[in-house]
């Protein structure tokens, strides 16, 4: 597509370098911990050795005669204000701190507030707490066992460890169908608990001002403005009321998902500040990063598919267990407890379907957050793209042909699956057909055979996976009640300048570029003159957030908006100054001209200096414009990736040789940044699919809570990823764009599964679970008789 | 215990305890943020100052292992109002987003350029790789280190 503006203009289409670069290539950047303030002090918590035991006592003396420390805090103390429970997102409960029992290891027992970091962490190091061990469930298949220990004993009249149940689809046409089958396929997939480990921790400094009663808190989330209000809705009766708290969300390194919720570091942190009227610092480290904030995934799943005898696929059928850690503190609209688990139909045109889903807890800390994927997606994309392969190579026939015969056809958009969803537009054949010329498909399948005769183990895997991203449309979308629009205010000046503020929060997205190209692709305004701003509430609309790929289909939609406000009040005082009528005038980027009569025009600049010096009778002067989208629809961006590993007999080590990843996410407002989120969410899918993995023991001791073993790819284990694109816009989004941050997280993993089971079929091998590390592989060959 | 320090040029003086961290020193004492904290295992280079002209992790270093010596963080990369070759390679590679692992990235490269000034790929992958990035998948950051190091041949 080629740019509509100029590249001095710098609207959609054009790769701008990006306006946040400068500062943080000088180390200028503004990150939470950043920030000192006057007099500040600092919080340090002490956590559980046990995932599941009564507090017989905290004993603070120890460290209340550490030098610097003034308190320790305990869950009595906040019991004092009610504030020892919080909500989580998904209207369960959270403590803050505990009164009577732990719940998982890791967990925040009490808290150190002292007037340097070391202090604090002098002070928690020496709190004593006596234990009274209880029974740990790790797994949830047991804690749906009769006679498991019920583990949520503050709920009065739970005698169970189950949360909900949650169903969707049609079961009777969907049993039909499979009665009905020639032919099914059946699988355990396990999805193992992740963490984001973004390499910014989270962390806040509460400020509590006692004379005029206002709350800052400068603190690393994605969602300041919802926070804002949580904030006011869980303190209100201690006197926090919504215009005396102020959110400020400053550079963010790195969110992913694990910036959503509340934690209770951010609430202590508060609450102690509240209490002592200083500014409070709490900054968690790697450790209590990767063992206490929330998770992504831990899902069981069984998936069945049925095809007919030519090979058309007809239904899926999934049932699932949901592993919540001790609450449902997922970050997820209200309606769906399972996220948007249900798009588990991907890109492939089934006539029924059916998904069942079963939340459950644990003695671990609160999953069910995503790990740069809107609300499930991943879970859904690698259940039908592991099951759609399982299929092709049951049938003998070529994943990729497979694929084609079952897609959705491009003429069938707008689509509905069987599932209910309405995707707004596609192309898979296009982009699938684009990544198999890009790899050079058949002469991968003429190697594979040769390397295989020769006894070398080489795999092909695909993955052709549909999003869905851009929540989401009031009437079925909201966190908490509140409604996930969002917004965008822009005041342009006197000098044609212009400034622009958003509900959303970039945590490196690079939203203070592409949102000046969208604004500069609709006002003609050059991209360098405007100025966006997010991340302060005092300042910025009210908004969501960001997270779920959210921010382009619906803040950037509200960005369109607005600025077409802006141009039709441009456009009457345009008409003003040229004396000719509003229908009179032709647009392009940046001017008014009169039709037929080019040589007379106004730009848009010349429009703005109007508006405040010479503005018609009867208009209000300015130049401004807010918009509060509400999208009619979510987006469906979609790919397809192509993957290519060799196996090593010997130790079992799985490289990736290629991998080409051709996306979709409609129009594009800066191609380079767009490129860049696909390499970081190839590597996010990579992880997983090889490295990450968070698991607990019997006794409910976390593995892999720190960098030493929850493996992080360095440069050396990530390909050199090579990255294309196919372009459908989306016929609702005034931009035609989709959004395109988690796309590559969510299709990858399941294109390196799938071609290590293609590397390994003729062994006999037909599934292998995340992460596919050397010691799994290894395991699986010497099980198949390979010896290496 | 009594610590001199030169840090980019500047000579600085400070009274820290034996056990402070020099990325604590750096940080919060005398309030350069450039350099930042990302793990407490060692792992993931955020902090990666230059001691003596060598990539060092300054969490892993305690102040007073520092004192008397020469020290380079990112903010001592610009000189005299001209970026570093590596800093206009990041920009122009599109070789950060959220920044976070930038001034470590930076520094490790610095000194590894300086000792390697013709980098082959698997180099560069290899230097880099006590740092972690989690949002650029590692393309663009050696595309800046190739286009820096591309800058530095031209310019020598
Ligand atoms: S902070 Fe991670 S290596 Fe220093
Ligand atoms: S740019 Fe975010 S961690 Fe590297």
């Amino acid at each position: 597509m080629e740019p509509r503006t100029t590249a001095d203009v710098g609207g959609m289409g054009h790769s701008l370098k990006r306006k946040e670069d400068p500062r943080f290539i000088r180390g200028r950047g503004t990150y939470v911990d950043d920030v000192q303030l006057p007099g500040m002090l600092y919080l340090d918590i002490v956590r559980s050795t046990h995932a599941h035991a009564k507090i017989v006592k905290i004993d603070s003396a120890k460290a209340l005669a550490v030098p610097g420390v003034l308190a320790v805090i305990t869950g009595a103390d906040l019991a004092k204000y009610n504030l020892h429970w919080m909500p989580t997102l998904m209207s369960d409960t959270q403590m803050v701190l505990p009164v009577e029992k732990v719940m998982y290891q890791a967990q925040e027992v009490a808290a150190v507030l002292a007037t340097s970091r070391y202090a604090a962490a002098d002070g928690a190091a020496v709190v004593e707490v006596e234990y009274d061990p209880l029974p740990v469930v790790v797994d949830p298949r047991k804690a749906l066992e009769p006679g498991a220990p019920v583990l949520r004993t503050d709920k009065k009249d739970k005698k169970d460890n189950h949360i909900w149940h949650w169903e969707w689809g049609e079961k009777a046409a969907t049993d039909r169908a499979f009665t009905e089958a020639a032919v099914t396929v059946k699988e355990n997939i396990y999805l193992p608990r992740i963490h984001v480990a973004s390499i910014e921790t989270c962390g806040c400094i509460a400020h509590f001002d006692k004379i005029d009663g206002k709350l800052t808190v400068w603190m690393t989330t994605q969602a300041p403005h919802a926070i804002r209000t949580v904030f006011a809705l869980v303190a209100g009766h201690v006197g926090l009321t919504e215009h005396k708290i102020r959110i400020i969300s400053p550079d963010i390194g790195g969110g992913f998902g694990g910036k959503v919720p509340v934690y209770p570091g951010y609430v202590i942190a508060v609450a102690a500040s509240v209490l002592t009227g200083k500014p409070v610092k709490w900054i968690e480290d790697r450790m209590e990063n990767l063992q206490a904030d929330s998770f992504a995934r831990d899902y069981h799943i069984t998936a069945e598919l049925a095809a007919n005898k030519d090979g058309k696929l007809t239904a899926l059928r999934i049932k699932t267990l949901a592993d919540h850690g001790y609450t449902d503190a997922a970050a997820n609209p209200s309606k769906f407890p399972a996220g948007l688990f249900h798009v588990c139909t991907g890109s492939y045109d089934l006539k029924a379907a059916h998904v069942e889903v079963d939340g459950v807890y644990t003695n671990k800390p609160p999953g069910g957050i995503a790990y740069r994927c809107s609300f499930r997606v991943t879970e859904a994309v690698h259940t039908i793209e592991r099951m759609v392969d399982l299929m092709a190579h049951q049938l003998d026939i070529d994943p990729a042909e497979f694929r084609m015969k079952n897609f959705v056809k491009p003429e069938q958009f707008p689509y509905k699956s069987a599932l209910g969803w309405e995707y707004d537009s596609g192309n898979y054949a296009g982009a699938l057909q684009k990544a198999m010329d890009t790899i050079s498909y058949a002469e991968l399948r003429k190697e594979q055979a040769a390397r295989r005769a020769r006894g070398e183990l080489m795999g092909i895997g695909i993955s052709s996976f549909t999003e869905i991203v851009g929540a989401g449309p009031s009437k079925h979308f909201d966190i908490l009640g509140l409604k996930m629009f969002d917004s965008c205010e822009i005041r342009v000046h006197p000098t044609g300048k212009a400034i622009a503020r958003f509900g959303t929060k970039s945590q490196g997205q690079g939203h203070e570029t592409t949102y000046a190209q969208i604004l500069a692709e609709e006002l003609g305004i050059p991209a360098r003159d405007i100025q966006v701003e997010e991340g302060d509430t005092d300042t910025a609309p009210y908004g969501l957030g960001t997270y779920a790929s959210r921010s382009t289909p619906v803040a950037g939609a509200a960005a369109a908006v607005a600025a077409r406000k802006v141009r039709d009040k441009a456009r009457k005082i345009a008409a003003h100054l040229l004396e000719v009528a509003e229908d009179d005038l032709v647009w392009e980027p940046g001017k008014f001209s009169v039709k037929g009569a080019p040589s007379q025009s106004k730009t848009i600049q010349d429009c703005a200096f109007a508006a405040y010096t010479n503005h018609p009778q009867g208009m209000e002067a300015g130049l401004e414009a807010v918009s509060y989208y509400d999208p009619p629809n979510l987006t469906y961006p979609f790919g397809s990736y192509i993957c290519v590993v060799d196996v090593d007999a010997g130790t079992g080590e799985v490289k990736v040789r290629r991998f080409v990843a051709i996306d979709d996410c409609g129009n594009i407002i800066n191609p380079m940044i767009v490129q860049g989120q696909v390499h970081g969410g190839l590597t996010m899918g990579l992880a997983p699919a090889l490295f990450e993995e968070i698991s607990y023991d019997e006794h409910g001791n976390v593995q892999g809570g720190s960098f030493i073993d929850y493996l992080v790819p360095t440069a050396v284990e990530t390909p050199k990823w090579e990255t294309g694109h196919t372009i459908t816009p989306s016929p609702h989004h005034p931009l035609g764009a989709k959004g395109v941050g988690e796309s590559a997280t969510v299709g990858a993993p399941a294109a390196i599964a799938n071609a290590v089971v293609d590397a390994l079929w003729h062994l006999g091998v037909r599934h292998v679970d995340i992460p596919i590390t050397p010691a799994k592989v290894w395991k699986l060959l010497r099980e198949h008789g390979v010896r290496g | 215990m009594q610590v001199q320090l030169t840090i980019n040029g500047e000579k600085h003086e400070a009274d820290v305890e034996p056990r402070l961290l020099l990325v604590h020193l750096i940080r919060d004492v005398l309030r350069l943020t450039g350099t930042h904290i990302g793990c407490d295992t060692t792992h993931c280079g955020a902090c990666t100052v230059l001691l003596e002209g060598r990539a060092v992790k300054s969490c892993t270093l305690f102040a007073v292992q520092a004192s008397g010596k020469q020290l380079m963080t990112v903010e001592g990369l610009e000189q005299d109002g001209k970026l570093h070759p590596l800093q206009e390679g990041f920009m122009a590679e599109h070789g950060l987003q959220c920044g976070y692992c930038t001034p470590g990235m930076l520094m490790t490269s610095v000194a590894f350029l300086e000792k390697h000034p013709k980098p082959s790929e698997d180099d560069i992958r290899r230097a880099i790789s006590g740092n972690l990035c989690r949002c650029t998948g590692y393309v663009n950051i050696v595309k800046a280190v190739q286009h820096a190091a591309a800058a530095l041949q031209g310019g020598a």
